[in-house]
């Protein structure tokens, strides 16, 4: 559905949404700051969003800053995503015990919360993340009941950004900083001569409904005028030239540039964990001494272990030049021909929380540039 | 049903904090003692079994002439040998004088260094005998303690990584000390195995587990330069319970220590 008609929100009052999410049944869920960065949590109370604060983001390198005002959503995202709570890094996939008279008896996975939750403060690039978590696990020809178990039922309350991060490049690849879809209400900061306030539209049956009742004010022309300019006027921290790249860079697969970028490459796998878009696990079978409960963790895991790519004998992808090119590959290019969209969506994570600052949109841009081995 | 497995445990040079750690998680050492028969372990009984043992855990480095006869008598007596503890995997803090004079050491610490009997490096117990699995940490974890006999009695494989303690740290959700605060961290070069302990507590990593499966130090040591750790510091990091792992020792070399 279009976006509803929207709704002014006074900044005072924004717990109003918060507090009509918790009456309606969500277990509701949004950033704050922990150990000075902006973590994902139960988000109990508007006020512990983070307030008047802003992200200071560049490779390798985040700070949180004073913004000098009110603003709640100056700050964008740190390295946690809703990755975490739809995809638990490490979860149950079964249990079995065995009795006296070795009877085995089999338990499923772990449950996930009762509540369905809502997601405070999606913003455009992890909007598009859950649609590519949902092209890997829901729409698989076999669902992923862990995920779906967690996605059903999910209220997605989307952001605008306003102020993008230092390596936020979600305008390159068409997910952000606006967001016109996939969500159920859409917020919007405005903090100009009109004062602090923030704009709700519903973007769905359902978000209209848990609307109404709040009997918001209406939106002026004047507000949706300083909503789009705000949007026109965000300021990327990184660009990457997307047209033909997926090719250029399958082209250049064979490049000794693979060389240089593994110099700097720890394989610490940081890159993949941050990243809204990976999804990849490795599974743990596990007994207790006495031998009678065996186990089975899925965990997150990364194509930059050596385990990743261990098959009968031996790692297929032993050297570092080869983990980063599967990293890239996959990223910019080989996913359009897993799920016919692109793996990345801009967030800047990776650039952000990779641990030496390596930038996959200045690595893209460095290896298009090489000529076709 | 099948004869219990016996279990014996060694001690060379070390602290014992291994030893103390399996000891210390109680829930493993009940559900150990639950499980195999302990034959020999004196930090936790005084029964002495004689072997042969189905399974030896070795804590500790060979320091000394006799030790080193001794590890070979501890092989010749168990089916299994697991080492465990950066002494053992990689011959630990005292494996500092193998790039130094042990003699200075011993004058330095003992009135009487003559009446010492000493072999002038600290090695790991894998440069003696065959190992069958090493339990990294200073000290261990007990819990891969436990994992580690869990998987023998079952007769499957360890689930160890060997990949970063990165790994964990982004599983658990935890700020990147390095990115965040600008703290250096061993972290990216270090295996996992402790989940993150010192960055949860906002410190940088310090290397308990000794080097990663496939540590690039030399590419973490030029980024910590950015981050204004002078040459003497990056060579101290690398000089720690894992100063004697071949990528440890080589990078503490490269700037000096
Ligand atoms: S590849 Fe990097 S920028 Fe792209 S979605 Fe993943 S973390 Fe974000
Ligand atoms: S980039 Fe690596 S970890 Fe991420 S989805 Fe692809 S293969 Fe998996
Ligand atoms: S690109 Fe950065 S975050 Fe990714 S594995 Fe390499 S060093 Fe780690
Ligand atoms: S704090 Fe250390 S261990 Fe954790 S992600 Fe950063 S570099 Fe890795």
């Amino acid at each position: 559905m279009d976006v509803g008609a929207a709704y002014r929100v006074p900044a005072t009052e924004l717990n109003v949404l918060v507090a009509a999410l918790d009456d309606a049944g969500y277990a509701v869920w949004g950033p704050t700051i922990r150990n000075e960065a902006v973590v994902v949590d139960r988000l109990d109370d508007a006020a512990n969003l983070p307030h008047g604060r802003r992200t200071v983001q560049a490779g390798g390198r985040y700070r949180l800053d004073a913004t000098g005002d009110a603003r709640v959503f100056a700050c964008v995202h740190g390295a946690d995503s809703w990755k975490r709570l739809l995809h638990p890094p490490k979860v149950r996939l079964w249990r079995c015990t065995r009795d006296a008279d070795g009877a085995l008896d089999f338990a499923g996975d772990e449950p996930a919360e009762p509540r369905p939750m809502a997601f405070f403060g999606v913003r455009g690039c992890d909007l598009a993340a859950i649609r590519r978590l949902d092209d890997v696990f829901d729409r698989a020809a076999a669902p992923d009941p862990v995920y779906e178990a967690r996605r059903n039922g999910l209220f997605v309350v989307a952001v605008e950004c306003a102020e993008p991060g230092g390596t936020c490049f979600c305008a390159s690849m068409g997910t952000g900083p606006q967001v016109e879809r996939g969500f159920d209400w859409r917020l919007t900061e405005l903090d100009d001569a009109d004062g602090h306030r923030f704009l709700v539209g519903a973007g769905s049956a359902l978000g209209a409904e848990l609307l109404a009742p709040l009997a918001l004010a209406p939106a002026t022309a004047a507000d949706e005028t300083a909503r789009r300019r705000q949007g026109e006027g965000a300021v990327m921290g990184r660009a990457l030239d997307t047209a033909g790249l997926g090719e250029a860079l399958v082209a250049r697969r064979e490049s000794g540039y693979f060389e240089q970028v593994a110099e700097r490459c720890l394989g610490c796998t940081n890159c993949t964990m941050v990243c809204p878009t990976c999804f990849c696990t490795t599974v743990e079978d596990t007994s207790d001494l006495a031998g009678t409960t065996a186990e089975q963790h899925r965990l997150w895991d990364s194509c930059f272990t050596l385990g990743f790519s261990y098959v009968n004998g031996g790692t297929v992808r032993e050297g570092g030049p080869a983990r980063y090119r599967q990293w890239l590959l996959h990223k910019l290019a080989t996913w359009w021909d897993q799920f016919d969209a692109c793996g990345c969506v801009g967030c800047g994570r990776c650039i952000t929380w990779c641990p030496v600052g390596i930038d996959i949109t200045a690595e893209a841009a460095a290896l298009r540039a090489e000529p076709v081995p | 049903m099948a004869r219990r497995k016996s279990l014996a445990v060694w001690k060379f040079a070390s602290c014992d904090g291994c030893q103390l750690a399996v000891l210390d998680g109680v829930d493993e050492l009940l559900a150990l003692a639950g499980a195999v028969d302990i034959a020999y372990f004196l930090e936790a009984s005084k029964a002495k079994v004689e072997g042969p043992y189905d399974l030896s855990l070795v804590e500790g480095s060979i320091t000394t002439e006799h030790d080193a006869r001794r590890i070979r008598e501890v092989r010749g007596a168990s089916e299994r040998v697991v080492t465990i503890g950066a002494c053992a995997t990689a011959g630990g803090i005292q494996g500092l004088r193998n790039d130094a004079d042990a003699d200075d050491f011993a004058r330095a610490v003992y009135p009487r260094p003559e009446e010492l009997a000493y072999l002038p490096s600290s090695t790991a117990i894998g440069q003696h005998v065959l190992v069958d699995f090493e339990v990294r940490g200073c000290p261990v974890n007990p819990r891969q303690v436990r994992e580690v006999v869990g998987a023998y009695l079952a007769g499957r494989h360890p689930q160890i990584s060997a990949a970063s303690v990165c790994t964990d740290c982004k599983r658990r959700g935890l700020p990147c000390v390095m990115v965040a605060h600008g703290t250096p961290c061993l972290g990216p070069v270090t295996q996992a195995g402790c989940g993150a302990l010192c960055p949860a507590c906002d410190r940088g990593c310090y290397g308990c587990y000794g080097p990663m499966e496939a540590p690039r130090t030399a590419a973490l040591a030029a980024w910590w330069r950015e981050l204004g750790v002078s040459e003497a510091d990056i060579a101290r990091a690398f000089r720690t319970f894992n100063a004697d792992a071949p990528a440890f020792r080589e990078e503490a070399r490269r700037h000096g220590g």
